[in-house]
């Protein structure tokens, strides 16, 4: 590994949420971290509630929520009471349209006040909040809505028109579509002037801890993409995890730069930081060098929770590019979605003054399970330790029954089932939910090891799912999405390693007999596949081959494809039918 | 190189990395993300093919003046002066 712990002095640890892990684990109760939340009377819990309500009961109505910097360099502040009122008049809209309890939102647009109105509205109204990533191609959301059973959907009239507008009468289950702004196209509604005249209170919906609230979406190896579930009961994990690995407290200044529709924009970039009275920064604009360097001085950013993506590209512009800029108000960084690399990591120290902290998560966990506290001495390249509540563990699962591993010795990463926001079901697939449990342990899909003083770190995926810039992506929808076009008789596709997106998805193709494969053709595809599916999940890279690598019973071997161009052994090719030509 | 033969050049990239985008209804005024639909990967590959292709360097600080294509040919133009 050759890298150097980077310990941490008496004064970071005394200042640090968890000022001795160890003894936090020991003393940690899921129970006691609920008792801090106020809840609903009579046993009922509303993320929403606990997000807003309870600051603007205990009198902090008048602190600011968010700061929103517009992309053109306008900037607003709504206080906690500013967007309980929002979220109300929300509330009150889904209610006029007869969206209520049980129903489910979705949303798929840009980082716009509109955004947090109607995440925080949607929970308030009992109302499932499900949010899509705005540079989605049609493909994409069009699946997701369908699978998510979609009553009700806010975007923009520009997304709107390019990509729901020619199918959207195919989803039976939609009845409301929301445009922000003050015009909409025919049989849409434009939320502006229904925010106008909706009444600012609205009583919070009475919702149990076990009602649905969330459904976040995540590839699979096969088939179609899984609606995680969530319940209200959720944000007790989501407030204890921020303040354990992210150190939110009352009155900090935290930038999550995730977009909310990523499970990280949600989960730390909404609710967690609200729910612990933070001042969040919200930045419209996508990443740009010195307009994010121009906001860690000006906001006086305290708390930094970014993606290693970001992080490397702010790498490739070298050390000088920050020099000038004052970063002292930075307390702690943070960094999810895709390992860290060690040289990353020491680079926070080098220009920040302090080191990025990685953490591990997935969709299904709901938050942050295992992380480098602020506490902890960080062993460069290691996602950290399992934080209080959370039993992690190193399985082998090839036998009949599951074994933990020793130390220093890769296996899959799972974790003892029980917190709060640990996923209840994959919407309406049930096999596939029970196959993520085996005696007694959630599986996670990742392979990883711990060493000798407990510190977890990441070795790869156990299946074939693609991570880029931190995005989960499933090569079947992207090969689906190939397929269709008539040019294209099979595809595989695989990740190939990426020094700055961590992997980029490449597709090998089979061609149909009269089509010829040419630079032509080649760009016919990915325009294809980029119109369907949008940037973030459409190939970079095609490559033709007369044949794939196929298994007896016709399976692609994607993993062969990986092994074959990342150089490694091949591994068991027994099965092997057909091979690639 | 005029400033056609380098709007040509950019254009030109620019449809290699994304070929979901027509070269010829590319308008000056497009913004590379928010009106093409370009994401931050495809802007880090768009830079480092103009690089090669005009062989002029473009600092990390500099990407927001390519931002479209009016803004990248004047300041292509600019840096081959």
């Amino acid at each position: 590994m050759g890298w150097d712990t980077i310990t941490k002095s008496a004064n970071d640890r005394a200042n640090a949420a968890l000022p001795d892990t160890e003894k936090a684990r020991k003393d940690f109760s899921w129970n006691d971290a609920r008792q801090e939340l106020s809840g609903l009377p009579g046993g009922g819990l509303n993320i929403a509630h606990e997000a807003l309500d309870r600051h603007v009961a205990a009198g902090h109505g008048a602190q600011c929520a968010i700061r929103w910097l517009g992309a053109s360099g306008e900037t607003r502040d709504f206080t906690y009471e500013h967007l309980q009122r929002n979220a109300s008049k929300f509330a009150s809209v889904l209610t006029r349209h007869g969206i209520g309890k049980g129903d489910r939102l979705f949303s798929m647009m840009g980082r716009v006040p509109e955004l947090y109105f109607a995440a925080l509205g949607t929970l308030r109204a009992g109302v499932v909040f499900t949010p899509l990533f705005s540079a989605f191609g049609p493909e994409p959301v069009r699946t997701r809505m369908e699978i998510g059973e979609a009553s009700a959907l806010i975007t923009t009239a520009a997304i709107y028109r390019r990509k729901i507008a020619s199918w959207r009468a195919e989803i039976p289950s939609l009845k409301l579509v929301l445009i922000v702004g003050d015009d909409a196209p025919e049989d849409c509604i434009a939320l502006g002037p229904e925010m106008d005249r909706a009444p600012d209170r609205f009583e919070v919906m009475q919702t149990d801890p076990e009602d649905m609230a969330l459904i976040h979406f995540t590839s699979g190896t096969t088939g179609r993409p899984k609606g995680v579930v969530h319940v209200h009961e959720a944000v007790v994990a989501h407030a204890a995890t921020g303040r354990f690995a992210l150190e939110l407290r009352p009155g900090s200044v935290y930038w999550c730069t995730a977009d909310p529709g990523w499970v990280t924009g949600t989960s730390y970039g909404i609710i967690s930081p609200l729910v612990n009275g933070v001042t969040m920064v919200v930045d419209e604009a996508e990443y740009d060098l010195d307009r994010w360097y121009r906001t860690l001085e000006r906001e006086k950013v305290e708390i930094w929770y970014t993606a290693p993506t970001a992080i490397r590209m702010m790498m490739r512009a070298g050390q000088d590019a920050a020099a000038g800029y004052d970063f002292s108000n930075l307390k702690f960084l943070a960094s999810v979605g895709e390992p860290l690399n060690p040289e990353a990591v020491v680079w926070g120290k080098e220009v920040f003054g302090k080191p990025f902290h990685d953490n591990w998560w997935q969709s299904e966990t709901g938050g942050i399970m295992i992380a480098n506290t602020a506490a902890m001495d960080i062993k460069p390249g290691s996602m950290g330790k399992p934080l209080p509540g959370i039993e992690a563990g190193i399985v082998e699962t090839a036998g009949d029954e599951l074994s933990e591993c020793a130390p220093e010795e890769v296996g899959e990463l799972a974790l003892r089932p029980g917190w709060p926001s640990m996923m209840r079901a994959y919407l309406n697939e049930e096999a596939r939910y029970a196959k993520c449990f085996r005696d007694g342990w959630y599986l996670s899909g990742d392979l990883a090891m711990r060493d000798s003083d407990g510190y977890f770190w990441f070795v790869g995926r156990a299946d074939d799912l693609i991570k880029s810039s931190g995005h989960l992506i499933g090569p079947f929808e992207v090969e689906s999405v190939l397929i269709e076009h008539d040019a294209v008789a099979e595809a595989a596709v695989i990740g190939i390693p990426d020094e700055t997106a961590g992997e980029v998805v490449k597709a090998y193709v089979v061609l149909n007999p009269g089509f010829d494969a040419s630079d032509e053709m080649e760009r016919t595809l990915r325009g294809h596949a980029r119109k369907r599916l949008g940037p973030a999940v459409a190939p970079r890279e095609i490559v033709f081959r007369q044949s794939l690598p196929k298994t007896r019973s016709g399976k692609i071997m994607r993993r062969l494809l990986k092994a074959r161009e990342l150089g490694l052994p091949e591994g068991d090719i027994s099965t092997l039918e057909t091979d690639e030509k | 190189m005029t400033r056609n033969e380098i709007r040509t050049a950019f254009v030109d990239e620019l449809t290699r990395i994304a070929p979901d985008i027509d070269g010829k209804t590319v308008s000056d005024k497009d913004h590379l993300m928010d009106d093409l639909g370009l994401d931050s990967m495809d802007i880090l590959n768009l830079v480092t093919a103009i690089q090669t292709r005009l062989g002029v360097s473009v600092p990390e600080t500099d990407y927001p003046r390519l931002e479209t294509l009016e803004k990248a040919v004047e300041y292509l133009a600019g840096k081959l002066g």
